[in-house]
């Protein structure tokens, strides 16, 4: 059985959480004890709020408000779909973006009465940056608008003069109720106008993951060396394969030393195998006793090798309080490869409304800002709309070790680098 | 890379990469992440199914190495004896280092005051023993078999779970998380827990040992057992640690263990399930969840779990 990862997002509000919930509810995945905790909350109406199924934390039940992502689970006999639901609220936009970065499909809500609004479209625009490339727009409290076609289809219009306009991937509309369950599991007799799937029967039909497109690429996580008798001259990369495939006797490149070897064996769990793929879990030994160490990437000496860097242009998703300047010196941690770095300049910050580009001094929490980034130690990196994986990366605090922003490859060599967004100029009479 | 290569890539893809494969990968891992970042990490190892299940994806991790981190029992006193000496077993065979700490003893050492009442549950004092011996070993990153899907302010925490000195998780403050990059940095005093199998259920923890054939303490399947029967009508296993009255019913049932903890707070599932195979159906059909059917501590407030791990639970 394959995996679905997806991520509601939109406004606060907007019925995300209620929406997970009666996903679980009408798909017989919530266990008796856990309903009954649920009812004992009852309104006063009668009515159960399925919002509490992932409002896990004290604060969000006392708020009614989502501020951190819920992670949950369910499977159909189609699929097994691990489900984020992330918080509307602007102040909490960096855990949407936790979510987000894991997702392969999201489902963008808006309340009909609302249509898309400037939360749709931030939360659009950051799903879309972060690699994610199937989209549903769940046009919700279509029970509100007396289930009318015609202000559904407004919506559906309006969102996809939105994708259209800014190149982002085309949505699949879906009108429904997550607190009534119309169209959320099961088709609804208040939607004779639509022929469309439900939500969950589109859930289950659009495709997965598929890291094994992209060129092959492993990074070194921890060098096993067991020096017992029986294995005194054991030494085995252990690592994740990160996308593609790689197979025994394959010529190879150690990044960042340059070194060539052979790939002299693949194991896993301590069985040989001649090929690998990804997202494999796997060690590899080599021929040569080449320099090897932690962070280090192993691969396919060529055309398909990812670039050598110490200077890097990158999307900036800011994740701080404080705010970050240009100049300001931190940590990248790119996987398992860790240096020292600085952000040389800050050349634009995306509007999230308009998504133009405009010039600012400093990043503040929440922005989306475009960077230039300078490492101590060179970096094997991809384009992060090549690859998820080896084109992404976090910046931390060297002191606190807190996680700063999250970082997307734009551009690795300097003869594609954007020049910054000037200020703007103070025209005088 | 020829297309008649790639189109053969996904083909076994499809047939053979499910999501349990998927879910193991990334424990693997998570699990090397902590290798790789930290200095003196450990494993929690209870003695239950999800731990017992981590020790088998270590030996995936890191055979033919060792272990990089010792095997740690906080230990309520309060067990099956099945399960310590499973444990016992384990370690032996495994050839890695079990270190092994007592409640009893912390509570001596801190004259912490043992609990009372019917159910005398030392689960809330396990906190104070972890502390002790994270303290003792200057453990910097604690791996736990805790899964999101077991209750809903699980559902909420990070697979790094970073705490401050007295163990407290901050759910306000979490780190965000991002891809399958984990940021293990922390300051001097704070300690990261580390959850591996975050992402599995309790199902794809049966599925996960019926397909690697992981041997399992006797108390998971289906045994005859002398209980009490509780006021909501769950079954405890009867135990010297229970203070029992002439009210009490007393009944000897078919019974087998959802999971393994305190046996003074850990009940007891009717069940005549012999095999894997039997308690996968038995879950496909079962109504009530993992803890729902087993713990007796949730059940106390709203916010149970969400207290207990701001003070530093697991
Ligand atoms: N009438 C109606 N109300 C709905 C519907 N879906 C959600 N609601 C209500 O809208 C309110 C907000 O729902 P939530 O599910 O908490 O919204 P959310 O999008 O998760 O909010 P945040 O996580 O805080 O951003 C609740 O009172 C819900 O009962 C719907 O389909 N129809
Ligand atoms: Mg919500």
């Amino acid at each position: 059985m394959d995996l679905l990862r997806f991520i509601t997002c939109g406004s606060v509000d907007d019925g995300k959480s209620t929406l997970i919930g009666r996903l679980l509810y009408d798909s017989e995945s919530v266990s008796l004890d856990v309903l009954a905790a649920l009812e004992k909350r009852q309104a006063s109406n009668g009515t159960v709020d399925l919002a509490l199924l992932t409002d896990g934390l004290r604060a969000e039940r006392e708020q009614g408000i989502t501020i951190d992502v819920a992670y949950k689970y369910f499977t159909t006999p189609r699929r097994k779909f691990i489900i984020t639901d992330a918080p509307g609220h602007v102040q909490y936009t960096r855990n949407m973006v936790t979510g987000a970065s894991n997702a392969d499909l999201a489902i963008v809500l808006v309340d009909a009465r609302q249509g898309v609004i400037e939360q749709t479209r931030r939360h659009t625009l950051i799903a879309a940056l972060l690699g994610i490339r199937h989209f549903v727009l769940a046009v919700n409290k279509m029970d509100l608008v007396n289930y009318d076609e015609a202000v559904f289809a407004r919506i559906a219009t309006d969102y996809a003069e939105l994708t259209n306009h800014f190149h982002l991937p085309a949505a699949t509309a879906i009108p429904l109720s997550a607190l009534q369950g119309d169209n959320v599991v099961k088709p609804s007799q208040h939607l004779p106008w639509y022929t469309g799937p439900s939500l969950l029967q589109h859930l289950e039909s659009v495709p997965g993951a598929q890291e094994t497109e992209a060129a092959p690429r492993f990074q070194v996580q921890y060098v096993i060396r067991p020096q017992t008798p029986e294995l005194p001259d054991y030494r085995g990369y252990a690592g994740q394969i990160l996308s593609g495939q790689y197979r025994r006797g394959q010529r190879v490149r150690v990044l960042p030393s340059g070194l060539e070897s052979k790939i002299e064996a693949i194991e896993v769990n301590q069985q040989e195998v001649e090929t690998a793929v990804a997202p494999q879990a796997v060690v590899i030994r080599l021929r040569d006793d080449v320099d090897v160490s932690r962070g280090d990437a192993l691969v396919p000496a060529g055309p398909e090798e990812p670039t050598l860097t110490r200077e890097l242009e990158a999307t900036l998703c800011w994740m701080s309080e404080q705010p970050l300047w240009p100049g300001r010196k931190l940590l990248v941690q790119h996987h398992s490869a860790l240096s020292k770095a600085a952000v040389s300049a800050i050349l634009y910050k995306v509007n999230v409304q308009t998504f133009a580009r405009v010039h600012t001094e400093q990043a503040q929490l929440n922005d989306i800002v475009r960077v230039r980034l300078k490492t101590a130690l060179p970096l094997a990196v991809d384009h992060y709309t090549d690859n998820r994986t080896t084109g992404s990366f976090i910046l931390v605090d060297e002191l606190t070790g807190d996680t700063l922003a999250a970082g997307l490859v734009e551009a690795a060599n300097s003869e594609y680098f954007t020049a910054p967004v000037a200020p703007p100029v103070a025209f005088s009479i | 890379m020829t297309d008649n290569n790639r189109t053969e890539i996904r083909t076994t893809m499809s047939t053979t990469f499910d999501y349990l494969d998927r879910l193991e990968a990334e424990a693997i891992h998570i699990l090397r992440e902590v290798a790789g970042q930290f200095e003196r990490p450990a494993l929690l190892f209870s003695g239950g199914k999800d731990s017992i299940v981590l020790t088998r994806l270590a030996e995936k991790a890191f055979r033919p190495g060792r272990f990089p981190f010792p095997l740690v029992h906080v230990d309520t006193g309060h067990n099956f004896p099945e399960v310590l000496q499973y444990r016992d077993q384990l370690a032996a065979q495994l050839g890695e280092k079990l270190v092994v700490r007592k409640v009893e003893d912390t509570i001596r050492r801190q004259r912490l005051r043992e609990p009372g009442g019917k159910y005398p549950s030392r689960n809330p004092l396990q906190t104070y023993t972890l502390l002790e011996v994270i303290e003792e070993f200057e453990f910097d990153a604690c791996i736990g078999g805790a899964r999101r899907d077991e209750e809903k302010a699980r559902a909420k925490e990070r697979i790094f779970s970073v705490r401050d000195e007295f163990g407290q998780w901050d759910p306000k403050r979490q780190r965000p998380e991002l891809w399958n990059i984990y940021n293990g940095r922390i300051q001097k005093g704070e300690n990261v827990r580390v959850f591996p199998i975050s992402n599995w259920t309790e199902l794809d923890v049966w599925r996960y040992i019926q397909r690697e054939n992981i041997p399992l303490p006797d108390i998971y399947f289906g045994h005859e057992r002398t209980c009490v029967v509780l006021p909501s009508g769950q079954l405890l296993g009867l135990t010297e640690h229970l203070q029992l009255d002439d009210e009490d019913e007393i009944v000897t049932r078919q019974v087998r263990f959802r999971t393994v903890g305190d046996s003074t707070c850990t009940a007891a599932v009717e069940s005549d399930a012999r095999t894997v195979e039997d308690i996968i159906q038995d879950l496909l059909l079962a109504k009530v969840s993992e803890r729902g059917a087993t713990r007796l501590d949730d059940n106390i407030s709203e916010a149970g779990m969400e207290d207990r791990k701001r003070n530093g639970y697991f």
